[in-house]
């Protein structure tokens, strides 16, 4: 089974983010990157289906497929470590700024051009939080989704998702090949190890540039994004809270600053 | 207690800067540890040991391990599954050799690990270090049988080890031994007496428990001429590496500690039923020089838990400062609280824990870097002469470096205020659990006798006298970097003339009258690790100082930090060693001038 796992490198989260101002895109330098932390339970999942495959005596191959700078390799390097096979490195100075559209399309050719049985999202990535990534992969493919999984189970030929709801939860079922998207309930992701990590070094990563991926470049990048920043304002600093002092009527206090704030 | 951030930055900028983690790459031995590699290696398992084993720390600390009726003995709620974790993951096994299973990494990144995962938890720590000790006496003295059914089951963790030295009349003095072994007939010895202060002696982390027992065999020679060294497992291992036969050993008790409460510290009798079955590790009656073989790297693990304890106590301080608002910041306005962190008296407690720890490291990471190139350096000169500042290093490391732990772990809850004295905030277990490492692995008092009776005369003075001289050498550097670095010139020459006179007077003074200078044994150890540690973090801000020219960003604020904290440590902490001159050429006359030998009390 040829699984794919989608891997984007994101701005660490617990840092100060900031958009540069000449063209608005997110300024990927300024800031360590790692992997978003949403597509580490999808490596997970793609690496525990390979290892159930085996065991049931079939073939499992796990691949990485990343789109990012030069950067972006650490996290395919740690993607690795935690035990994915291979991986694909899209990279090219052409496709810095390039939206969901062209994202998707871009992945999506190296798909194609690779072949898959099982592609395996992360639910969004914490940097542009779209969350649309699997559904556009799907719709390119022309292959069924199945989003948000928090359970997921195949035969091989078959995926079958449990999907929770406000009620209780869905289940999904698709033949392969598909798309899944897969949320935090689902796994608990692993540590890379220390052999993992000393094995990742020799893994095969290909490092495709639009050209080799067969993909216009006309296709991809800011200019050709159907979505633009037309502006941006940083976050103001954070205002001093409101002090209440309770003289016996601290709990209506409380209540009217909530109805206030239209929280109730 | 807030959750534990590695300080990777500063491990970073120590390997790369200081003790060149590059160069160590280009020895043959250690090629495959280039420094990505080793870092990744570093930064992963520091994520591990935060995320998996720090929040141990609190509910060992609380619940702490049990000893049932049967002497079973049963760890906090958690800690199987962590040190199960800690296996399969593999961070064991990173610094032991490859025809054991290990990794075949340098010392030096096996104590960047366990810096990190002391801080995690020390109590969790303690168990992989015995078990290190352990490993280290097979792999340099076991027999290549003894290494074939022991050590890959050890270097993976699965067994852990012990070492049973102390008895309770054979403390410090190991000469006092009475534990017997006999031979069996078979090859094999049989073990009895009791051992006391066994860290990890039982436990329920792992499935066989390997313990290094020093015992006499008959006619032994009295004194520590005549202790020979035995493994005694728990489980006798079968001819195919599968367990058998239950030893006739057992835990008859735990002791009730001041801290590392989820560490067992255990009473272990041995030969209960007759004789626990042992194999001789070398030759009878040479455990003593064995131990010594091994002292080096575990008297750098125990001087570690002095960072380890600092940094952790450092890092709840900070946060506590920056959050708590109590009274009024000068020249703010009335009624505003600020965060304490805005008082100066508590900005000087947080920026000398700050200025300690960094010294520490740089001391610790020196000597373990130390231990690599005096193994594996190409040319016999280095070689030797690592090995003579490993020597000289390891009493300083321990003793100087497990002080100033407990004294920034003091500083610590000092910061948090009369909260830190509630045993919820954590500050008060890092004080606790501090506590202990100036006494085991060699009191603290018997590093500073090993510092001036045995280190400081190698090659007649010449080792301690060759560094000062380096550190001499320094201050041409410092005065090249311009005026930033100038107000250290002054500081650190201060120091090193401190440290001179005391040197030279401890290698005249020790051989006419050896109790003048063991009288001035603990001054003059933390007067020199003082000094040391003012000489790694001026060469840390030569190094920050020519980096800065070309970062930007955080890279650059680090740096700058970096300067200043070493400015801080060597102007206003430094000249604390000047004033420890007096103490170590005071001689022995004024020790016993009062007469305490038979002072009465009241």
């Amino acid at each position: 089974m040829n699984i794919v796992v989608c891997v984007k490198q994101v701005p660490d989260t617990a840092l100060e983010r900031k958009l540069k101002p000449g063209d608005a895109t997110l300024d990927r330098a300024a800031v360590d990157g790692l992997i978003n932390e949403l597509d580490e339970y999808a490596i997970e999942e793609g690496l525990r289906i390979a290892e159930a495959q085996r065991d049931a005596g079939a073939d499992a191959e796990v691949t990485i497929l990343t789109m990012g700078p030069e950067k972006a390799a650490e996290s395919i390097r740690k993607a690795l470590s935690m035990g994915a096979d291979k991986a694909v490195h899209l990279v090219d100075d052409g496709l810095a700024g390039s939206d969901a559209l062209s994202t998707s399309y871009a992945l999506a050719k190296v798909l194609s051009g690779a072949g898959f049985d099982l592609v395996i999202c992360g639910s969004e990535s914490t940097d542009a939080r779209m969350g649309v990534m699997a559904a556009m992969l799907a719709e390119r493919l022309g292959v069924p989704q199945l989003s948000l999984a928090s359970k997921v189970d195949t035969d091989g030929s078959v995926i079958r998702v449990r999907r929770a709801t406000d009620e209780g939860y869905d289940e999904a079922e698709a033949s392969l090949p598909a798309v899944i998207s897969v949320v935090e309930k689902i796994n608990e992701p692993r540590y890379p190890s220390f052999k993992g990590i000393m094995a990742a070094k020799k893994k095969p990563v290909a490092t495709l540039s639009l050209a080799d991926a067969g993909i216009e470049p006309d296709a991809v990048g800011l200019l050709s994004a159907a979505t633009e920043v037309v502006d941006f304002a940083e976050r103001p600093p954070r205002q001093a809270g409101t002090i209440v002092k309770d003289e016996g009527d601290g709990g209506v206090k409380i209540a009217e600053f909530l109805a206030g704030q239209k929280f109730i | 207690m807030t959750d534990y951030v590695p300080p990777l930055r500063d491990i970073r900028f120590v390997l790369d800067q200081l003790v060149d983690i590059g160069g160590l790459a280009k020895l043959e031995a250690y090629h495959h540890a280039d420094p990505e590699t080793a870092f990744g290696l570093i930064e992963e398992s520091g994520r591990f040991m935060a995320e998996v084993v720090g929040p141990l720390n609190r509910v060992g600390d609380v619940a702490g391990s049990t000893l049932d009726g049967d002497g079973k003995v049963t760890t906090p709620r958690g800690f199987t599954e962590a040190y199960r974790r800690y296996v399969a993951a593999g961070w064991a096994a990173v610094p032991f050799p490859p025809e054991f299973g290990g990794g075949g990494f340098p010392w030096l990144i096996a104590v960047a690990m366990q810096e990190m995962m002391t801080s995690a938890c020390m109590a969790f720590s303690l168990c992989p270090l015995l078990t290190q000790g352990a490993i280290d006496m097979l792999v340099q003295h076991g027999s290549p049988a003894q290494q074939a059914t022991f050590l890959e089951k050890m270097v993976s963790g699965e067994w852990t080890g012990t070492m049973n030295l102390t008895e309770p009349q054979a403390g410090s003095d190991l000469g006092a031994v009475r534990t017997k072994a006999v031979p069996a007939g078979d090859g094999t010895w049989r073990i009895t007496g009791q051992k006391i202060f066994i860290t990890y002696g039982e436990h329920d982390l792992a499935d066989n428990i390997i313990h290094l027992v020093l015992a006499r065999v008959p006619e032994a020679p009295p004194g520590t001429k005549g202790i020979s060294c035995f493994i005694v497992p728990k489980y006798l291992v079968n001819e195919d590496g599968s367990l058998g036969a239950r030893n006739d050993l057992r835990c008859v008790s735990v002791e009730h500690k001041l801290g590392v409460h989820a560490s067992p510290t255990c009473v272990m009798s041995y030969g209960d039923a007759g004789g626990a079955v042992g194999y001789l590790v070398g030759e009878t009656n040479q455990g003593m020089r064995y131990m010594f073989t091994m002292m080096n790297t575990a008297r750098l693990s125990v001087g570690l838990q002095g960072l380890s304890i600092a940094e952790r106590a450092y890092q709840d301080a900070l946060r506590y400062a920056q959050e708590r608002r109590q009274g009024r910041a000068a020249g703010s306005p009335a009624g505003e609280q600020p965060p304490i962190v805005e008082h100066p008296d508590v900005r000087r407690m947080l920026l000398t824990m700050k200025a300690y720890i960094e010294a520490m490291r740089a001391v610790l990471y020196t000597n373990a870097v130390s231990i690599d190139l005096a193994r594996y350096h190409h040319d016999p000169a280095e070689r030797e002469a690592r090995r003579e500042l490993v020597e000289l290093l390891t009493p300083i490391s321990k003793a100087w470096c497990t002080d100033v732990g407990f004294d920034v772990a003091s500083i610590g809850l000092q910061v948090h205020g009369g909260i830190g004295y509630v045993e919820e905030t954590g500050a008060a277990q890092y004080l606790r659990d501090g506590r202990i490492p100036p006494i085991y692995e060699g009191t603290n008092g018997i590093q500073a006798i090993d510092l001036i009776a045995r280190k400081v005369p190698m090659r007649g003075g010449g080792v301690v006298t060759d560094l000062l001289t380096q550190m001499d050498l320094l201050d041409r550097e410092l005065a090249a970097a311009g005026p930033e670095l100038a107000g250290m010139r002054a500081a650190l020459a201060n120091g090193v003339s401190a440290a001179r006179e005391a040197t030279d007077w401890l290698l005249s003074r020790g051989l006419a009258e050896p109790s003048d200078a063991l009288a001035g044994a603990t001054p003059y150890l933390r007067l020199l690790g003082l000094v040391i540690g003012g000489w790694l973090l001026a060469r840390s801000a030569l190094a920050a100082s020519r980096l800065l020219r070309s970062a930007d960003g955080s890279d650059a604020v680090f740096l700058r930090e970096k300067i200043d904290t070493a400015c801080f440590y060597t102007e206003q902490l430094l000249p604390q060693a000047a004033g420890l001159l007096p103490a170590v050429i005071a001689g022995a006359g004024p020790l016993y001038r009062v007469d305490l030998s038979t002072a009465a009390l009241g």
